[in-house]
Parts: C-alpha cells; structure tokens; sequence
C-alpha cells in the first residue's frame, strides 16, 4: 500500500450529525470554496501548521477502536473532494478489510468536483452528502466566491449514479430563504429526484468570521417555513 | 434505634401517603428487634457503613428480591389465591393484578411483574389491535396507580411481537414512572425494527433499559429476568438479600498503598461482608418462616433452590483515586488507562473472591453469592455507584464504554451503566441502536440511556418524573422521595447530560 498521507483538520470516533447511524468522522484540511458562512474557516486553508498528516493505515487503527459501535465511516472537510484520490484509497482499504468491510462509506462534499472524480470514488462509496449553497448563480458566487455549475452538475451525476444520499441548504435568513429561492430551489431538486432527501441547516453564527458574524441567525418560525415549502 | 419520637413524625408526615406511613412503621418496629448476630467487628464496619445492609431491617422476613414464575398461575390456578387457570386474556390480566398484590417485598410493592410480553401472548389470539390497546392500556395505568414505587420492573422478550409492540406504544403515550422495563436483546433474534422502536421510547421516557440476552443466560441460565434496580436473578427464585461493600470507604480505612489493600484491607472488608450477608440469609431461612409458609413458596411459583444472594459493591471510582494518589500516580478513573487498568484488577480480585467464599441457601448460584455492581442510594454523597465513572466526569462515550464495559462480564446480577446523550440522538434513532449493537458485542451486560430533554431523570437506576421532584411534598410514588435525596445531594441532574433513579430502602423514608 502507498503511504500517502492526508492532511488531516480533524477526527471524532463517534458523531451522530454526519449521515445514517453512528459514524467515525474525518475532517480533512483545505476547501476550494471560501465561504462567508463557513463554520470551520480554520479548515480553508489547504495547508496548516494545525493539520496533522495521517496515513491510511494511520486512520484505519483508529477506525478499528470505534468499530463496533458504528455504522460506518464519512469523510468531511474542509472539502473532501479536493484530497479524493486519499478518499479512494481510504475506502477501498475498508471495503477491502475483512473486519471493516461491513462499514458504509460516505462523502461530505460542496459538491465542487468534476464527474470523473466522482465516477472514481461511486466505485468505493455508498453516499454523498452534497451541499448546495445557493441555486442562484449570482447569489452562490456571493456567498463562496465560485459559481455554482459544477455544483449542479455534481448533484445531477451522484443522482444518476445512485450515489446522492441528500442534498442540505445552509439557509440564511434574508440571504437566500426567501420563498420565491426555495421554492426554485425544491422544484429543481424534485425534477432530478422526486424522493430526493433534502435536508436544512439553519445559520448561526458561531465560529463563522467577521463579515458573516452579524447576519441574522434562523428561529423556530424560519424553520418552519423552510419545512413547509420543502417538504 | 427506634424511638416514640420517631414513631410519631411518621405517623403524623405530611409527605407521606398512608401506605408510605403503614411501610414506615413496620420498619421502625422490626429495628426494635436485635439484628441477626455477628462478630464486633462486623457491627463496627456496618455502622461506620464500610459495609451496608441497605437498611433491608433487622430481622429479614422476605427475600430481599424475589421474581415468582406467574406463569404457573395463569397456567394452573391457585389454591391460596383461590384462582382458576385463566381462560383469557381478561382473566389474565386480573389474576396477574392480584398476584401482584399478594406478593412480599422489601419496598411493599413487588420488584418484579414478569416478563408481560410473554406471559400475555397466549391470551391475545383472536383480539381485535383496538380491543387489546384497551384493555392492556387499562392495565398498564394500574400498574402504575396501585404499584407506585419505581423499582417494579417488567420485562421484554428479545423478540418483538404484538404485545411488546403495544407496550412500547403505551409507554410513549403513558409516560408513567411505572412499571421499569429492561430489554431482553438478542442479536439472533432482536431486530433493528424492535431496537429503533425502543429507542424512540427512550427518546420519550428513559425506559427501557437494554440487556445482553445470550450473555445473560449464560451466567443464570434461560430463565432469568432483570428486577428492581437492574437485578438480573432467576425467575422462580431471587436473592436473600443485597449487601454492599463501600470501596471508598475501603480505601480510606488502608494507611498504605495497593499491596497494602490488596493483602490487607479489602480482605478484611471482603469477609466482613459475607459475614453480615450469612447472617442475615441464615435468619431469613431458619427463622422468619417464609420459605416454609409463603404461597408463592407452597404453590411452587418461588423454589429456595433458586435463590442466591447478591454481593454488592461501590465506589470504585472514588477507591481508585484513592490508591492511585497513595502510589504517587497521577490520573483517575474514566481518563487514565492505568487508572482503568487498577480499577479492573479490584473488580476482577472481588469477583474471585466471590466465587470461592461458600454461602448459605444459595443453589441458585452453585452455593455462591452474585456479583453485583450496584446504582447506589440517595445517602451515597460523594461516592459514586457502582463501577460507574463519576457523575460530571464522563470522558467521551467511545471512551466511557471502553473504561466501563470492561467489568460487566464479572457482574453476573447486574452492573446498570447509565449513558446519556443531546438532542442530536432523537434525529438518528439509528446511531443509538449502532451503540446499543456494538455495547453487546463488545461484551457489555446492560445498560440505560438517558435524555436530558425529557421529564424523566434516572437518580441512581430508578426514575423519577422532574414534574414530580418540583410538586413535593404529594408525589404519588414512593421512590420519588429517594429521588429528591439524590437530585440535592449529588446533583444527578447535572449528569454530563445523563441519567435516571432506584427505588431501595433508605432510612430518609424507612421504606
């Protein structure tokens, strides 16, 4: 096996917030978006003395201590996908293991990748969280400093691809939750899928920086509004 | 020592109903009597409290837990009760209600309703899902209302069915202290399905509590069933009586290190428990009569031959500490692996101790007593249950099974760990059910988990409603005053989000 290394942010043996069940989690270092809402803006950064490298081995022994208890393993970031070729070794060092193989497989991704990334990790991974920031170019490029067509296109191929878990909107109240932007955007992730699994993430403002600090953070009444358009 | 003056403030509390009151005052008269016979030294550590009782009282006339196999009324009829075999499932549920009344307890309420799912699956043939929802909801509030002590357990079969389906239902819609329902799971025969249901019923109200069934069995056979305060002991037999070793207080009474406890103190202690436990199963066999005139004795539904006696201990936690300081190694239980390591290499000494020392009347475990770690009581200030790592204290919860799960094997009645988890859990029901699968796989023996969230709080094993810590003095159930005890003194409500109660003897309500 190449000792590749990752960089790594960060790692929790157990989180219950980061796809189905119980779930190691590995925060990989360095995103290719710049997101003002960003909740982890230390994981921006590609390269950081606060980044650990870890093998896969490395990660495989601490997956092992946490086995039992989960239902499988996501990769989060920062932006997995931007160290997908560590992701692809990782995944089929599980599916290849006697003892982990059992484990499922996922992704966190801005979805910010090109299909033949994806079409190489479908092959060692059973889902995708995707996030989709904003259906709206104008709007994405405001909030993450990129547009928003490789985004779109990553969420149509993991769909044909079997591989779209869910898709979740960070939504910021006055910003883009607006009726008209949700219900744009629920028509067009239904048109893809219609048992499509979309989930919110409602904005606060804890660990996000200063241009964002003073947005207004996502009550009850928000929340209940975004479910009764989404849903 | 009782006194008039003690006899009157019962009689005349305010806080306590008059069963509570009538409980109370057969106590203070049996503690009139002299307590079965020991050495000087016995006595000393029982009243300095290295070793406990649990304030069972001073002459034992009924097992401290004993589980009767009501399947052999419903199957025969009896005598004494004067019941024919029940023919259906009004029958059932009625006799099943009187036998509960009839049955003896240390607390007046009995520990055990048996394990209901079972028991009432022959009866629920040919009934319609709305008639058996109605009945069975009937039953399930006078559980509650003529059995209010949270201790009365009731059991579930690793395999779900329409019974256990209903009652997980029930539970959810009920909300009631009583009765306390442990799990029985099996990873042959207990579906994901059954567990993700339990789990929303934790979700809605702590209970129920998760057993290793096959682990279980192993240890006491195929007929077994969790009582009381997560008591594993067998069906048709039970346990004498419940004596405790303070390992904190051990550890305080050893002027030296770990060799010095070791070969010394824990010894002494060791045989002074057994000694009072003899005592006090020698009484309650040769002298007070019930195994030779109790119903449930004369109609087979209890067997001596079944019974064992539960050894306690706890503090675990606190005597590591101890010890580790008196080395000059830094760390503690729950955060340091040498700590764990010393921890375990105590429970593992007590366990073979244990299992060499004879005891009387106890067939039910080769002439052995049962290992038990036990969930403490609201007198426990500062010393915390049984092996559990100290209330605030919790590491994470990989490395909360880990330091924990490692004793369970060697508990064979019992070692109740209560883990808690957020809000987070109530979205992925799954991710608890990864947690319960992979605590039994790592061979974990039970264990409860607790919401902060919801209106239930587990005190030591037991529960209590917060609703009901707030309207004292008129709580309905007679635990919920052991629950206030502990909620003051130990601030269990400020678990590192956790959870719940038991309801044992305590002298706060003489029960």
């Amino acid at each position: 096996m190449k000792a590749r290394h990752a960089q790594v942010a960060n790692v929790i043996p157990f989180s219950w917030v980061d796809g189905p069940g119980n779930r190691f989690v590995l925060f990989l270092q360095g995103c290719n978006f710049n997101c003002l809402a960003c909740h982890n803006p230390q994981t921006i950064p590609l390269h950081t003395r606060r980044a650990r490298e870890l093998t896969v081995s490395q990660i495989l022994d601490q997956i092992k201590e946490s086995m039992p208890y989960i239902s499988g393993v996501t990769v989060s970031g920062g932006e997995a996908t931007v160290q997908h070729e560590f992701i692809a070794e990782l995944f089929t060092a599980i599916k290849e293991s006697d003892e982990l193989s059992a484990l499922t497989t996922f992704i966190d991704s801005n979805g910010n990748a090109s299909a033949e990334v994806w079409d190489q990790l479908a092959k060692v991974t059973d889902g995708v969280m995707l996030d989709l920031k904003a259906l709206d170019e104008q709007r994405h490029i405001e909030l993450t400093g990129n547009t928003n067509s490789v985004v779109l296109d990553s969420i149509k191929h993991l769909q044909k691809l079997g591989k779209l878990y869910e898709v979740r909107l960070l939504l910021i109240p006055g910003i883009n939750d607006s009726d008209q932007q949700l219900i744009d955007t629920a028509v067009w992730l239904k048109n893809i899928d219609p048992a499509m699994r979309i989930k919110i993430n409602a904005f606060k403002t804890h660990g996000v920086r200063a241009a964002a600090k003073n947005w207004p953070e996502v009550c009850d009444k928000d929340m209940s509004r975004y479910s009764a358009i989404i849903s | 020592m009782t006194t008039l003056e003690n006899i009157r403030e019962s009689i005349e509390n305010p806080k306590f109903t008059y069963r509570q009151r009538v409980a109370v005052l057969a106590n203070l008269a049996e503690n009139l009597l002299d307590p079965p016979p020991v050495r000087k030294e016995c006595r000393e550590a029982l009243e300095a409290r290295i070793i406990c009782d649990m304030y069972e009282g001073n002459a034992p006339y009924r097992p401290r837990y004993l589980l009767p196999d009501y399947a052999i009324v419903l199957e025969n009829g009896s005598a004494f009760l004067e019941l024919p075999a029940a023919k259906n499932l009004d029958d059932a549920l009625a006799f099943l209600l009187i036998m509960y009344s009839a049955t003896p307890s240390i607390t007046g309420y009995p520990v055990y309703f048996g394990e209901l799912d079972t028991l009432l699956l022959p009866y629920v043939e040919g009934i319609s899902d709305e008639v058996l929802y109605a009945k069975l909801k009937r039953f399930w509030i006078s559980l509650d209302r003529m059995f209010p002590d949270a201790f009365a357990h009731t059991n579930l079969s690793p395999v779900y069915n329409r019974v256990s389906k209903l009652i997980l239902t029930l539970e959810r819609e009920l909300l009631q202290v009583v009765p306390n329902i442990s799990l029985k799971v099996d990873p042959e025969l207990t579906s994901d399905e059954y567990l993700m249901d339990a789990v929303k019923t934790v979700f809605a109200c702590g209970k129920p509590h998760f057993i290793n069934d096959p682990m279980m069995q192993s240890d006491l056979g195929v007929r077994y069933a969790a009582v009381s305060c997560y008591n594993s002991l067998k069906i048709g037999g039970g346990s004498h009586t419940l004596v405790r070793i303070n390992l904190k207080a051990t550890a305080e009474q050893c002027n030296g290190g770990k060799d010095q406890f070791f070969d010394q103190t824990l010894l002494h202690y060791l045989d002074l428990t057994a000694e009072l436990m003899e005592s006090r199963i020698n009484y309650l066999v040769e002298d007070s009569g019930f195994y030779e005139s109790n119903w449930l004795v004369n109609e087979s539904l209890l067997d001596l031959d079944k019974f064992s006696a539960m050894f306690g201990i706890f503090g675990l936690a606190e005597c590591v500490n101890i010890l580790m300081e008196r080395e000059g190694d830094s760390g503690t239980y729950g955060h340091s692996s040498m700590a764990d390591d010393l921890g375990y290499e105590i429970t593992s000494f007590i366990a073979n101790w244990v299992s060499q020392r004879k005891m009387p009347y106890c067939n039910g475990n080769n002439g052995r007593a049962l290992l038990h770690s036990q969930s403490g009581i609201d007198l426990d200030i500062g010393v915390t249950a049984g092996t559990r790592i100290p209330i605030g204290t919790e590491p994470s919860l990989l490395e909360h099974l880990k330091t924990v799960g490692r004793h369970h094997h060697l508990f064979a009645s019992g070692i109740s760990d209560v883990l808690s988890f957020d809000e987070t859990a109530v979205k992925n029901p799954l991710a608890v059910v990864d947690v319960i699968k992979g605590a039994f796989k790592s061979g974990m023996r039970d264990f409860t988990f607790n919401l902060d969230s919801n209106d239930f709080i587990r005190i030591t094993g037991y529960l209590v409603r917060k609703s009901d810590l707030e309207k004292m003095p008129a709580a309905r159930h007679s635990s919920t005053y052991l629950g206030a005890g502990s909620v003051a003194d130990s601030h269990v409500d400020q678990r590192n989000v956790k959870r719940v109660v038991s309801h044992e003897s305590s002298p706060r309500t003489g029960s």
